[in-house]
């Protein structure tokens, strides 16, 4: 900085940021009464997870490659399985980083919040992700029911509407989808059903989420505060399936914010690592980084968890809920194109 | 050639072969999902707005587009003509493109025209535009009415709502994107 020139921070900004020094102080309050171990894992991993569109940052190393975590997920179910006391229900704050994701809900670095009930199931950490942002926007705002967020009135107060993506997709879009359907066929459906679906987008995940943004998520930002959950097989990432063929898994939306998602966690270690090795096998396809398989992680769960429900819930998107921000760059100190 | 996660405001691109501006683009990343550019535009011959999502990594045709300074010249019959600051070409511009625009060009005014594989398909007119009264009733004495107003036709033959105090002769600031008075100029 040269002379005479200050770093201005703004009002706002300095404002939200002692606002989400609160919500912290509420966070960490609303685990405590809950019995909650807080733990911290290493950022710095040997497998920052497989999943096709989370790009790590590497970190070479002398010990070998390294990469900042994308979640701290693989680390925290290691925990679970050591089964020691106090490790039945955990939660942890911290860094996670993810190349190449930046816009007004994106950050490459950002604040999570990632907690375990084991044994549990995702039912009931979906309902601790309810409660959480109500008390959390309550403790910043000072008041509890319905808040104003970017120009829409938004109740907190849990229960939430619940939906399964099915639904939601039937409902919204007129499109059926089970998961089991090839790609093209949920491109016909799609495009029967009136969207632009290119023809070059042929992987089944790429068709789903064209008409997903298109009509469902409009929709969610429109609506209410909701659960959606069971989600398509496809889609399953580290959820078990249910009965039905589709994910135990949910996505946390309120007021056009993607706040979580959470799962009944797969403990199957069998299944897990033909998840990550199909994964991998299409990471080496696309020519895109292959991470290696975590082995810890694995035999971690081959020594056997509980039946277990885990959430992820990003804390700079609940602090832009909190202070009705309308990026979250007014929420953050310096977001990674201000360092 | 534009790769999706490069889109941003103002890039003229092609979509179903239609010229389209971008107005807004954000990055969106739906959980487990790969990232998308919600691109807001604005076609360049319907003026019609349409939202899509283009998938990082997609590749988007840049529009042949350009847009030139140029000087209205005269009406010729149903056609505007301009000329081109630079090159002193002259073009011939006929009505349905020129829209409404028509109300505020008078001889020597420098407009936009925004050309798409070579033809003219837009004219935009600086944002205010300084037009004289050729023809008014006087106002009505003692209505003080505030806001009270009544038409005034323009040299350009376009009428508009005026104050009552407006007289023939005088000049007047004109908001070329609402089509309304501002306040009276001099010169």
């Amino acid at each position: 900085m040269g002379d005479g020139e200050r770093e201005r921070l703004g009002p706002g900004r300095a404002l939200n940021l002692r606002r989400r020094a609160t919500a912290m102080a509420g966070l960490r309050r609303f685990f405590d009464q809950r019995g909650f171990l807080e733990v911290e894992t290493p950022l710095l991993v040997p497998s920052p997870g497989l999943e096709l569109h989370l790009d790590a940052f590497p970190v070479p190393d002398a010990s070998g490659q390294r990469y900042l975590i994308t979640s701290p997920e693989y680390q925290m179910k290691r925990l679970l399985a050591a089964r020691g006391e106090g490790m039945e229900r955990i939660f942890q704050v911290c860094k996670c980083f993810r190349r190449g994701e930046a816009g007004a809900h994106h950050n490459p670095e950002f604040t999570m919040v990632e907690w375990y009930r084991s044994p549990g199931a995702w039912e009931e950490v979906a309902r601790d992700v309810e409660a959480l942002c109500c008390e959390v926007v309550k403790a910043v705002r000072g008041k509890g029911g319905p808040i104003e967020y970017q120009g829409r009135t938004l109740d907190l107060t849990p229960p939430w509407q619940w939906l399964s993506v099915a639904e939601a997709m039937e409902r919204f879009a007129g499109v059926t989808v089970r998961g089991d359907e090839p790609a093209e066929v949920l491109a016909e459906r799609g495009r029967a059903a009136g969207f632009a679906i290119p023809p070059t987008r042929t992987a089944w995940d790429d068709v789903f989420f064209s008409i997903f943004l298109d009509a469902v998520d409009p929709q969610l930002a429109r609506g209410g505060p909701t659960i959606l959950h069971s989600w398509p097989a496809p889609l399953s990432a580290l959820a078990r399936l249910d009965g039905e063929g589709f994910a135990e898994r949910f996505e946390a939306y309120a007021g056009g914010l993607e706040l979580a998602n959470g799962y009944g966690e797969l403990t199957d270690a069998a299944e897990q690592r033909r998840r990550c090795e199909a994964e991998r096998a299409e990471r080496l396809r696309r020519e895109l980084p292959a991470y290696p398989l975590d082995e810890r992680f694995l035999a971690a769960l081959a020594e056997g968890i509980p039946p277990s429900g885990g959430v992820a819930l990003g804390i700079d998107r609940l602090m832009m809920l909190a202070c009705d921000a309308a990026s979250l760059r007014e929420v953050v100190s310096f977001t990674s194109a201000e360092v | 050639m534009y790769d999706a996660s490069d889109l941003r405001k103002g890039l003229k691109i092609l979509i179903d072969g239609q010229p389209y501006i971008v107005v807004q683009s954000d990055f969106v990343k739906p959980g487990k999902g790969a990232a998308f550019t919600r691109t807001k535009m604005k076609n360049l011959l319907t003026g019609g707005v349409i939202e899509r999502n283009i998938r990082s990594g997609e590749k988007v045709e840049l529009a042949d587009v350009e847009e030139n300074e140029m000087t209205f010249l005269y009406k010729e019959a149903e056609n505007f003509v301009f000329m081109d600051k630079k090159s002193y070409e002259q073009v011939s511009v006929t009505k349905d493109v020129v829209e409404d625009n028509w109300r505020f060009l008078k001889d020597n005014l420098d407009v936009q025209v925004t050309f798409y594989n070579g033809r003219a398909i837009a004219v935009t007119p600086p944002n205010f535009v300084s037009l004289k009264v050729t023809h008014s009733e006087p106002g009505v004495r003692g209505d003080t009415s505030s806001g009270a107003t009544k038409p005034a036709t323009l040299e350009t033959g376009a009428t508009i709502n005026v104050p009552l105090f407006i007289n023939v002769g005088e000049s007047l600031r004109i908001d070329t994107r609402t089509g309304q008075y501002i306040e009276r100029t001099r010169d």
